[in-house]
């Protein structure tokens, strides 16, 4: 099982990581792997720290990824992508949209939001692709296609070509959201550094 | 046919439907609400949410009795509502198969405890089945009527979070359309009073040695043989998490059914391996019994009771790896889950906070109201609590703080096990204020029909439970209804309530926020001219307002436009009229 990789999605509860890891599960099991997804719904769901797992290869057992065992984390927020950095293998690549949500023990003054996280999290042994997703997102015409547009990202760091992700696209979200998110999925281009 | 990613639950539901499941009745609780949401999904199949677990397995038992077969879902803490009929069940046994499932919570990811439903099987003398993976939930679902049809029992499916919230892949067949087993009256096996009931308990108890003699050799209890230095006896998730942390450095004993548990063949693993650990999340289950049989074993002297187990947990209990880990030496501000921006609860929680009343609480979004800055819940127990508790508090004590306590609970878990204890307030006579959160909705869950909504599970209009009429007829005077939205008045409302003198009821009226069929108003804006940064709007606790500098006096109240949806329920906070914004869309 040394081959199976491992790519963790971190975000705040409802800007629609579910989506992400099924864009990449159905990319996945269309080019043949095992895949294992793990997936947070209920109460943390409610505006709270999520983080859903993705692994895949020749033969994957747990669904779960731990501390050090991550290739990849895809975070929708930058205070998540600080927050699960241990869970990042040395060298591993971090993609992280900048887009600042305050948490509650924030906006009620109990703590405050670290400064420079991006560049904290530069400072560490990891590659860092930190992006404004969102201005991305509402270009493409729905803030709430900040995640296709991190998948966009992804993509150009997985060996999978362009159209597998669309195919996937088409095939997981409904209709009516189709061309934007395809459009969100385009202008990943545009915003990556 | 292609392999399905599959959730567990999904996988659950398809099981259901190729073992010509026809009776479905379910109460939502993560992690199994989507078994049923997905079997609603196939027209083969009646499905329904009933109002509680208890009345959902009664109903499958009925659908069971008439000859179908017939499945129950529910979380771990519902089969504790539904064990009255679970445990008698076990004794009439079945006509056509019964299967309930049940969700446990390792690590209570969405639950108030993590008690562990492998307990309910010994108790209540039914078989248990556990999958590892989406394929063996649809494999085990199939497998487990076949059980409950050749030995006369219900038969229990055992999940949890990680199994019912992965996606894995799977394998599917076609339905076995199945006909109905003939009905055939038998009061000595169906009618469970003293005289029948003590020869079906002899019945029961042959079951069991019946169950574990098959539990010998059965196909789905496995001997896996890699190294024999190491010997891992475990079942479901558990096995995942040992498989990647040893692979083949160890030899497996994998369980898939973990009541009644095998003796020979747990000897017999025993006897062939060097060093034998039991992994298995919560109670010393499976530990109990090797040790009970005189199988030496390692389990919870090592592992821990509390909590979910992962890869690594095991890779250093046992081998003694550890990983290391980068962090940022800043110190991170957690994020706890809050209720929704525009979420319809939040200003009773405030109102709740600003008259200083004691409020006893439930199960739903709402439980978040305990916490900072509306900290607005004394106590949390279980489905329905809140009424009963807030009569409690009424009894022992009468007023706190000069006012009456207060019971506050949603729509669904009102009509779950609330009603009772209101009835209970009216009959003997407690002076209490139940806040009835109607939300329209079944909201923690993530959005299911109940019955005061007026649609069932597949969205066909249907009776609407009438609230005002409901805690009318079981004998409550003062019935009040106020709309959250409009906070002066709903303030106002609960203050006459709880300063009065009298049981009363408030109905808090207003749709869930994310309900797709609520229009939302334009984002609310801060007039910065006007706001002096105060704070006192950010006592509503609402996730889409900030101080938009870190601190200092120029510090102004922000709010944020791709969260806000302009509900107004902080705009009568500001003496400054600062909040400006929320046109109609």
């Amino acid at each position: 099982m040394n081959n199976v990789k491992n790519i963790l999605i971190v975000g705040v509860g409802g800007q629609g990581t579910l989506l992400a890891s099924k864009l990449i599960g159905e990319v996945l099991v269309n080019a043949g792997y095992d895949v294992k997804v793990s997936e947070v719904h209920g109460m943390s769901q409610r505006g709270g720290s999520v983080v859903t797992y993705v692994r895949y290869g020749d033969a994957v057992a747990s669904p779960l990824i731990d501390a050090g065992e991550a290739d990849i984390i895809l975070a929708f927020e930058a205070l998540e992508a600080a927050r699960y950095l241990p869970y990042l293998k040395k060298g591993g690549l971090i993609i992280t949209a900048d887009q600042r949500i305050d948490p509650m023990p924030v906006i009620t003054g109990a703590m405050a939001y670290p400064g420079d996280l991006i560049g904290r999290l530069k400072a560490q042994d990891i590659r860092l692709v930190a992006c404004d997703a969102l201005s991305a997102a509402n270009k493409a015409g729905n803030a709430r296609a900040v995640n296709v547009v991190l998948i966009g990202i992804l993509a150009k760091y997985m060996d999978f070509p362009a159209e597998a992700w669309e195919d996937a696209i088409t095939a997981v979200v409904p209709e009516r959201f189709r061309d934007v998110n395809l459009k969100a999925f385009a202008l990943a281009d545009t915003v990556a550094d | 046919m292609k392999k399905k990613l599959l959730l567990g639950n999904e996988a659950v539901a398809r099981g259901l439907y190729e073992a010509g499941t026809a009776v479905i009745s379910s109460y939502p609780g993560t992690p199994s609400t989507e078994i049923t949401e997905y079997a609603a999904l196939y027209n083969d199949m009646y499905t329904e949410w009933a109002p509680n677990e208890k009345v959902a397995l009664e109903v499958a038992i009925g659908a069971s009795i008439a000859g179908k077969r017939a499945f129950s879902g529910m979380k771990h803490v519902g089969l504790n509502v539904a064990a009255d009929p679970l445990y008698t069940v076990s004794y009439t046994g079945v006509n056509g198969g019964l299967v309930i499932g049940v969700a446990d919570d390792p690590g209570m990811h969405s639950s108030q405890n993590e008690q562990d439903s492998r307990n309910h099987a010994t108790g209540a003398k039914v078989p248990m089945l556990e999958p590892a993976s989406s394929q063996e939930c649809l494999d085990y679902v199939k497998l487990a009527f076949e059980l409950s049809e050749q030995f006369d029992t219900p038969v229990l499916l055992r999940l949890s979070t990680r199994i019912s919230h992965a996606r894995s892949l799977v394998d599917t067949a076609d339905r076995d359309e199945r006909g109905t087993v003939a009905y055939e009256k038998d009061i000595q096996k169906y009618v469970m009073m003293p005289a029948m009931a003590r020869p079906r308990h002899t019945a029961v108890e042959q079951r069991v040695v019946d169950m574990a003699k098959w539990a010998e050799t059965a196909d789905i209890n496995t001997i896996e043989m890699h190294s024999v230095e190491i010997g891992v006896i475990t079942s479901g998730i558990s096995y995942q998490y040992a498989k990647e942390a040893l692979g083949d450095g160890a030899s497996y004993l994998k369980l898939g059914m973990v009541y009644p548990l095998p003796t020979e063949l747990i000897r017999e693993f025993a006897s062939k391996v060097k060093k034998l650990y039991v992994i298995e999340e919560l109670d010393d289950f499976i530990e109990t019994h090797c040790k009970k049989i005189g199988v030496n074993v390692i389990g919870k002297d090592l592992f821990p009771l509390c909590g979910e187990y992962c890869q690594s947990l095991i890779r250093e209990k046992i081998l003694g790896v550890k990983t290391e880990t980068m962090s940022l030496d800043v110190p991170l501000p957690p994020r706890p889950p809050v209720m929704c921006a525009g979420c319809p609860h939040r200003g009773v929680f405030y109102a709740f906070n600003r008259l200083g009343v004691y409020v006893s609480g439930d199960i739903g979004c709402y439980t978040l109201g305990s916490a900072a800055p509306l900290a607005a819940i004394d106590a949390c127990i279980c489905m329905g609590a809140s009424v009963s508790g807030a009569h409690g508090v009424s009894k022992a004590v009468g007023k706190m703080n000069g006012k009456l306590p207060v019971a506050v609970i949603g729509d669904s878990t009102f009509i779950h096990s609330g009603v009772t204890g209101l009835i209970n307030v009216a009959y003997n006579q407690a002076k209490t204020v139940t806040v009835i959160l109607d939300n329209s909705i079944t909201g923690m869950t993530g959005h299911q029909q109940n019955p005061t909504t007026g649609y069932t599970i597949t969205g066909e209009p249907t009776a609407a439970v009438d609230l005002e009429a409901l805690c009318q007829a079981v004998g409550i005077k003062n019935i009040a209804v106020t709309d959250p939205y409009d906070l002066p008045g709903t303030l106002e409302t609960i203050k006459k309530a709880v300063e009065g003198d009298e049981a009363s009821v408030v109905i808090s009226r207003r749709p869930c926020a994310l309900l797709k069929t609520v229009k939302h108003k334009a984002p609310l804006r801060v007039d910065n001219d006007k706001c002096t940064g105060c704070k006192v709007c950010l006592r509503i606790g609402c996730p889409a307002t900030s101080m938009q500098a870190e601190s200092g006096q120029n510090a102004k109240m922000h709010i944020d436009p791709n969260q806000c949806v302009g509900c107004g329920q902080c705009v009568s906070l500001c003496k400054f009229g600062a909040i400006i914004g929320g046109e109609d869309n």
